[in-house]
């Protein structure tokens, strides 16, 4: 029972960390804004690198590979009522709406999010964390804001990316497999995705982003202060991103079927 | 040195969750001094320094830095006080991803308004008060231990404070090495008048450098001596701390020029 006790309070403790935190991030979001001439641009391009362009190959070929298993799939089914064009219709809703976005955000988490849970739980053993805070800087100025733009920049481009792969690899399913013409596929497609479906999805990515980013520096945060702490945290930050996307993924999808989207 | 005091002590009780590492501590550091904190292994010294710096709050007492309070100040006094002072780390504590030059014009970046040419300018100058001038574009990876303490120390002396706190300088470092260091501990304090804070177990060190001493005992839980190292070490009623401050059976204290090391190996040979 006093165990029981105990593990509450540390939870406890924990959650109250946890809000402090995302106030923090918040108060100096704000003060970047509006001291934004000494915003950390070296650092936010450092990350946008990594986050980005380093991510777009593997992005690409895992929404085009995506596209062509949705087509693949669509056309046996299809195929067997002579509806094979719907094909273009699936993918292209599939991808945009749902899987685009969280296939990226998956990518994104197992790339960005480990590296930001080692890097600042390897900071945290150097002492770098103390020497910031011993300067009268604020951690989550200097190690989480450059992270967090850099994130919100580059998930919703990465799915924008990840949505054309995708669209691609369920089109050469589509010509090559269904032997549909190019034309009538691309037609099929435009027709029936809207701009909407589009930004619905990249909003998405978003919110993603924002998950991605900071359970990654939290976990980074609370790490301990040794090598098996920062190997921990990094799996932790892995599995608290993937959860909490899902989850997000299954909210947004609900909120957006409330207004008939 | 003259007798101002700039840090107070008072009943300054610390410790991590229920466990209570120090209790009961009193003392002051006064300007213009090299103040060294001592004991044996796992005594809390560096918890010390860390409750001293406002890494974390204290359990009870206060700690006052300048005259004011680093426990009961709000977030932004304490960052504001945290500015004044230097602290350099056991590692360095460098900024791996930046070069020596940006680890310490980083501070110079946030709180001044200097244009980046007189920022490298200062870079320079306290690259070069460290022995460093040339190192400017090294990775801190590609820095020896002790390059890297020298480096962390230019960069806590960037914004020139009046305070340094020192942790453990000397760990890991071969005897030379550690000699440089307490010589230019020396420096700061001829020099610019730096008030000096060292945890250290490192006797040499503090025979060399150090103007008075506190002994943190771990079984106590507090201090159990205070005062010159040479005058605890030949005066102290604790048997304890005389023998703390005798080990190796050397007399210490008479080689200000940090080169106690050389004359003990060279007895021991004799020997």
């Amino acid at each position: 029972m006093n165990e029981l006790l105990q593990e509450i309070g540390r939870d406890l403790r924990r959650g109250r960390r946890l809000v402090e935190f995302i106030g923090a991030i918040s108060l100096e979001l704000w003060h970047e804004l509006c001291h934004w001439k000494k915003f950390r641009r070296r650092e936010c391009w450092y990350y946008l690198d990594l986050c980005g362009r380093q991510s777009l190959p593997i992005v690409l070929l895992i929404c085009g590979l995506m596209g062509m298993i949705l087509g693949l799939q669509a056309a046996i089914q299809m195929r067997q009522f002579g509806t094979e064009l719907y094909v273009a219709d699936l993918v292209g809703f599939s991808l945009l709406k749902e899987l685009g976005p969280l296939m990226v955000a998956m990518i994104a988490t197992g790339r960005a999010g480990s590296a930001f849970a080692a890097e600042i739980g390897t900071m945290k053993v150097n002492e770098e964390i103390s020497a910031l805070s011993t300067m009268g800087m604020s951690p989550e100025r200097f190690l989480v804001v450059p992270k967090l733009v850099a994130m919100l920049v580059a998930l919703p481009l990465l799915t924008v990316f990840g949505d054309v792969a995708g669209l691609l690899g369920g089109m050469l399913v589509g010509v090559g497999w269904l032997e549909i013409p190019v034309a009538a596929y691309w037609s099929r497609t435009m027709e029936e995705l809207t701009p909407m479906t589009f930004l619905l999805g990249v909003a998405k990515s978003f919110v993603f982003a924002l998950l991605i980013t900071l359970s990654g520096c939290w976990r980074g945060f609370e790490s301990d202060a040794d090598a098996q702490g920062v190997g921990r945290s990094a799996t932790g930050a892995v599995v608290d991103s993937i959860l909490l996307i899902v989850v997000a993924d299954v909210i947004l999808t609900m909120f957006y079927s409330i207004f008939g989207y | 040195m003259n007798g101002d005091t700039i840090i107070e002590v008072e009943q300054l009780t610390i410790g991590y969750g229920d466990n209570v590492v120090l209790r009961d501590l009193n003392f002051t550091v006064r300007t213009g001094e090299v103040f060294c904190i001592m004991g044996g292994s796992g005594c809390g010294k560096s918890t010390l320094l860390k409750h001293m710096i406002g890494l974390y709050p204290p359990k009870q007492g206060d700690i006052r830095l300048f005259g004011c309070s680093m426990v009961h100040a709000d977030e932004e006094s304490r960052r504001a006080l945290m500015r004044r002072f230097g602290v350099t780390y056991q590692g360095g504590a460098l900024f791996g991803s930046m070069t020596l030059a940006e680890n310490v014009a980083m501070p110079l970046e946030e709180y001044t308004d200097k244009t980046p040419e007189e920022i490298a300018a200062v870079v320079h100058e306290k690259l070069r008060q460290v022995d460093l001038a040339g190192f400017e574009d090294y990775m801190p990876a590609a820095l020896s231990g002790g390059m890297r303490k020298r480096a962390g120390l230019a960069r806590a002396l960037a914004l020139e404070p009046s305070l340094l706190f020192f942790d453990e300088p000397s760990a890991g470092l071969d005897p030379i090495t550690s000699a440089e260091l307490d010589r230019l501990i020396l420096r700061l304090r001829d020099e610019l008048g730096t008030t000096i804070v060292v945890v250290t177990h490192e006797l040499d060190s503090v025979f060399t450098i150090a103007d008075r001493v506190i002994m943190l005992d771990k079984e106590t839980k507090t201090i159990v001596a205070e005062g010159a190292p040479t005058e605890l070490r030949d005066h102290c009623e604790n048997l304890w701390v005389r023998e703390f401050l005798t080990r190796d059976g050397y007399k210490r204290g008479d080689c200000p020029d940090g080169t106690c090391r050389n004359r003990v190996a060279a007895e021991r040979r004799k020997g």
